[in-house]
């Protein structure tokens, strides 16, 4: 399937829309999510939680809590120490510019000595129901000596902060670069004019709209522990607890990942709680329950984003891109998460070249601690904020220049036909075409009538703007050898296990997670597609790491273009045993059966086999050639990716800003993105209304604010400002794809698309409408105190009036 | 422990409930209907949303002892004997509107009630802002804003009326 054609579509195949397999259980109240799993006899867990940033703890008094009705146990730091538990472990390594580790320092289960940030776990207490669990956490003595704490990098950073870590001196985690410095130097000395932006990446909190929840059991005459848990991939939360926190065996340890309502990559990493809930499980000898409340997720789930950048673009006389210079800080929070270094790095950084062909490329990335909630990825993980800062560059460079935004755009395009195309900040882009996705997203939005809706709009006394962001990304994680080089802890290959059954049906067992993709639709529509059996008659099986063989899980776009992959591997696998059994019961050779539509046929003639006759024949194998096959048709595939994938497109968006008020009001979005071989285009669409909706929210209403003591001031539903109906538009959505080359489906990713291209386009539509007040850039979230301030100070006399 | 009794999808039920018991709690908790979910502490998210003597509500806001003698349909009650959805929910399928699912119940228990609340017909800002108590992260609204509209006529036995604009 390498080609650019696509496949004629089959009812049920590749191609096709058919109604979502889940949606009948979710619609029914039938899903089956964490929180509703209860196991017999269990006993239910709540975590005393720092409720300062930073502190040396004292004493932690539990007689009182001890003797509160119903309580079964309670675990504090010692009981962890003394138990011998790792600490949980961070699965990527990045070296400083000097050579050096980053600093890594240990991210006990409970707190040891000093809390670090508000939500900080301090003890677990266990009793017989979640009230008076809560109850007799509250009766807990905890005395702390608060300490000075750093609650942002700009503190961080000062002279004589306090230091999160003692061994992270400055709290500096590292401090790593990329790219060729010198060229880069060169090319701002035979400069034109150079662009320049300084800019803020609000930081997110993911929210899934599922808290988390985490329930450990354990079998005394097994050993077996079993952990069921909200993530986005149980055979790492296996690994990783296994190996390195408790020290379980995988064979003694299940770990299930049900339904999961939403992800968004808050779900993916290893989290302090379910390390503390299979462990407990076992010393009171009953299963162990923990639910988080909306108030804890906002202080424990992983935050995103939080950059602070500096960039230079040097622009050559007719608004060629010479060089870019970067510079950032990256908040890490106060420990690090599972794959928090990896994120304002190399799936950062690498993408400084976007659409773009600037020759030379120089990033410098420092990332620091703060006595803050861990960050680490969140839908787009690194890619949102350098194309955030890179779409936004390139509309103060097109001012800078006094050239139109799109010209300077297609002045700097790789071309279509220099594809592949090596950059210089380590990737190699293996398809595109910027300008299809350009041309076609600005005819979709009318971009070229938009003077006269502007001049409509001011007639009404509104400011209307438009923007958009040319954008690519790196997804489809991960090359394996690639990804060690980098400092990825474990490999990003991706498995199936396709059963056929005797009768012909299929159960596929895939090492990716659906928390709301789709999976058990699309790829029960690839499956379906390669075997010809009807869709209705392929299930898939997903989350639970006794009956996949492994997986990696889902992530960074990767469950179609990896995972889907492995799918189609496992699935040759089995047309490649059926075309011998096929050979052996029409007497023919294996080199002319030919496989299409459900039929192995003896090529040029009419003699053929259905699909569930092969399958019957291999688990009833009276005619068989038992001398060269294994009776069964059964087969597995891990499947390794060749290199990253590169979806990409053109994101416009149509604001109008009432200047009274400094409210932006969303008037159009519209995205044309190119990723590739599209199996579900319902799905598909759905994806990127979703991540432009999330990239919406960051670039008009979502800010995690932390006061200068460390309590996080947004930390409710009631004052985080989660995007809503009212706040958002029809989105209109295209694709306009050329296929990916290095794997067997040309599936490039949709899952983050929409969240990395949609923030520059809002901003820069916002910045467009403001464009007689002279301003250049605003910082997200674009709040009407911003906009209104803005307005206020550039016209005085209006607003004295 | 106070007794609390309620119908619940046409169904007598009766717990013994902490006066602290949220009405929430005590359908997922005692009644094992789990299909109702908790997806904040605020009363923001509307996750929770049931249907209380013909109205929605959201089952975290009140007590349970509250609720005591109503008449409680949850999302497990809206299908037919014989599993046909509701429109809604069969309207919510049809246009994908829903990803991961856990916001669904509460949505869609919304949506009915926005819908028969509204016989004279609904604009899809209507929709849009009368959607202010659910909150949805998945699928932008986009697809939910477009079920609703769908399971009006469906609803209401007529076309939906175009708005006066």
């Amino acid at each position: 399937m390498n080609d650019t054609t696509l496949p004629h579509i089959v009812k049920g195949g590749i191609g096709d829309s058919p109604k979502r397999v889940e949606d009948r259980r979710f619609l029914s109240g039938r899903g089956h999510y964490t929180d509703d799993i209860n196991r017999p006899d269990q006993t239910y867990a709540v975590f005393r939680r720092s409720d300062v940033a930073h502190g040396v703890i004292r004493s932690i008094d539990t007689a009182a809590a001890r003797a509160m009705p119903g309580v079964v146990a309670i675990f504090t730091g010692d009981d962890i120490a003394k138990a011998g538990i790792g600490g949980v472990p961070c699965g990527w390594q990045i070296h400083s510019k000097d050579g050096s580790p980053m600093v890594e320092p240990p991210h006990p289960v409970l707190a040891q000595g000093k809390v670090r940030y508000v939500g900080d776990a301090i003890a677990m207490v266990i009793a017989e129901t979640v009230d008076q669990a809560k109850d007799a956490a509250e009766a807990l003595v905890v005395n702390i000596d608060p300490l000075p704490a750093v609650s942002n990098m700009i503190a961080a950073t000062a002279e004589g902060a306090a230091l999160v870590h003692d061994e992270a001196k400055g709290n500096v985690c590292f401090d790593w670069h990329i790219g060729d410095k010198d060229a880069v130097d060169a090319a701002f000395a035979k400069a034109h004019k150079v662009a320049t932006i300084d800019l803020v990446n609000n930081r997110l909190v993911p929210n899934p709209i599922e808290p988390r929840a985490a329930i450990g059991d354990f079998d005394r005459s097994t050993g077996e522990h079993t952990l069921y848990t909200t993530s986005q991939n149980p055979h790492v939360i296996r690994l990783l607890m296994g190996a390195f926190v408790l020290q379980i065996p995988e064979h003694k340890l299940r770990v299930v990942a049900p339904d999961v309502g939403g992800g968004f990559g808050a779900k993916i990493f290893h989290y302090i709680e379910e390390a503390a809930v299979t462990w407990a499980a076992a010393q009171v000898n009953r299963p162990v329950k923990w639910t988080c409340e909306r108030s804890e997720s906002f202080i424990t789930d992983a935050h995103g984003r939080d950059h602070i950048s500096h960039a230079e673009l040097a622009l050559a006389e007719d608004g060629a891109f010479l060089g870019l210079r970067v510079k950032t800080m990256a908040n890490l929070g106060a420990y690090l998460s599972t794959f928090a270094p990896s994120v304002p790095t190399y799936l950062s950084a690498t993408l400084l070249a976007g659409v773009y062909t600037t020759p030379a490329i120089y990033s410098e990335v420092k990332a620091l601690f703060t006595n803050t909630v861990p960050v680490d990825a969140y839908r787009g993980a690194g890619r949102p904020e350098t194309t955030f800062l890179l779409e936004r560059l390139v509309d103060v460079a097109a001012k800078t220049m006094g050239m139109d935004r799109v010209a300077i755009r297609r002045r700097n395009f790789i071309p279509a036909d220099a594809y592949p195309y090596q950059t210089p900040v380590a990737l190699q882009y293996d398809s595109g075409n910027h300008e299809a996705t350009l041309a076609r997203c600005m005819e979709l939005a009318d971009w070229n009538g938009f003077e006269a809706r502007r001049a409509e709009s001011a007639k009404r006394g509104k400011l209307r703007g438009i923007g958009m962001s040319t954008y690519l990304e790196a997804c489809g994680i991960a090359p394996s050898a690639v990804a060690g080089a980098l400092g990825a802890r474990a490999g990003l290959y991706e498995v199936a296990n396709v059963k056929v059954h005797p009768t012909g049906s299929v159960t596929l067992y895939t090492g990716t997670h659906s928390h709301g993709q789709g999976h058990e639709t699309t790829f029960a529509q690839l499956v379906a597609d390669q075997l010809g059996v009807p869709f209705e008659q392929v299930e898939i099986v997903h989350g639970d790491t006794s009956k996949i063989p492994f997986g990696m899980g889902t992530y960074g776009s990767r469950s179609l273009a990896v995972g889907g992959s492995a799918i189609v591997k496992a699935v040759d696998k089995i047309i490649s045993k059926g075309k011998k059994i096929a050979a052996h019961l029409m007497e023919a050779s294996v080199d002319d059966i030919e496989f299409k539509d459900g039929k192995f046929t003896v090529a040029g003639t009419d003699k053929s086999k259905a699909f569930g006759e092969i399958a019957l024949t291999a688990y009833v194998p009276h005619n068989y050639p038992h001398d060269e096959l294994e009776p069964g048709l059964d087969e597995t595939a891990f499947y390794d990716p060749k290199n990253f994938t590169f979806p990409g497109g053109c994101h416009i968006c149509e604001v109008e800003v009432d200047p009274d008020t400094g409210v932006v009001s969303m008037l159009n979005f519209t995205a044309v993105d190119d990723i590739g071989r599209v199996i579900n285009p319902m799905i598909v669409h759905g994806q990127v209304h979703g991540g432009v909706a999330q990239g919406i929210g960051q670039a008009l209403l979502e800010h995690a604010i932390y006061d200068e003591t460390g309590q996080l001031l947004s930390g409710s539903l009631m004052d985080y400002t989660m995007p809503r109906a009212d706040n958002l538009v029809n989105i209109h959505v295209g694709t306009e794809s050329t296929m990916c080359t290095h794997n067997p489906l040309g599936a490039k990713g949709v899952g983050e698309v929409g969240a990395i291209g949609s923030p520059p386009a809002v901003i820069n539509a916002v910045v467009d409408a403001l464009r007689d007040y002279g301003v250049t850039h605003i910082d997200m979230p674009a709040t009407p105190l911003k906009i209104w301030s803005i307005i206020n100070a550039a016209s005085p006399r209006m607003a004295a009036e | 422990m106070p007794q609390v009794k309620l119908t619940v999808n046409g169904k007598p039920a009766t717990a013994e409930v902490e006066a602290r018991t949220l009405l929430v709690e005590m359908l997922r908790e005692n009644l094992h209907l789990t299909g109702t979910h908790v997806g904040c502490d605020t009363s923001q998210c509307g996750a929770c949303v049931v249907k209380i003597d013909g109205k929605s509500v959201k089952s975290c806001t009140m007590l349970a002892v509250q609720a005591n003698g109503s008449e409680i349909t949850t999302i497990e009650g809206l299908a037919a004997a014989d599993g046909t959805l509701h429109p809604m929910q069969e309207m919510f399928r049809e246009h994908h509107g829903l990803q991961c699912g856990f916001c669904t119940p509460g949505m869609v228990m919304s949506a009915i009630d926005l819908v028969e609340s509204h016989p004279e017909g609904l604009t899809e800002q209507q929709i849009r802002e009368e959607l202010e108590g659910n909150i949805c992260r998945c699928t932008g609204y986009h697809n939910i804003v477009k079920a609703i509209a769908a399971a009006w006529p469906l609803m209401h036995g007529r076309e939906l009326p175009q708005a006066a604009e």
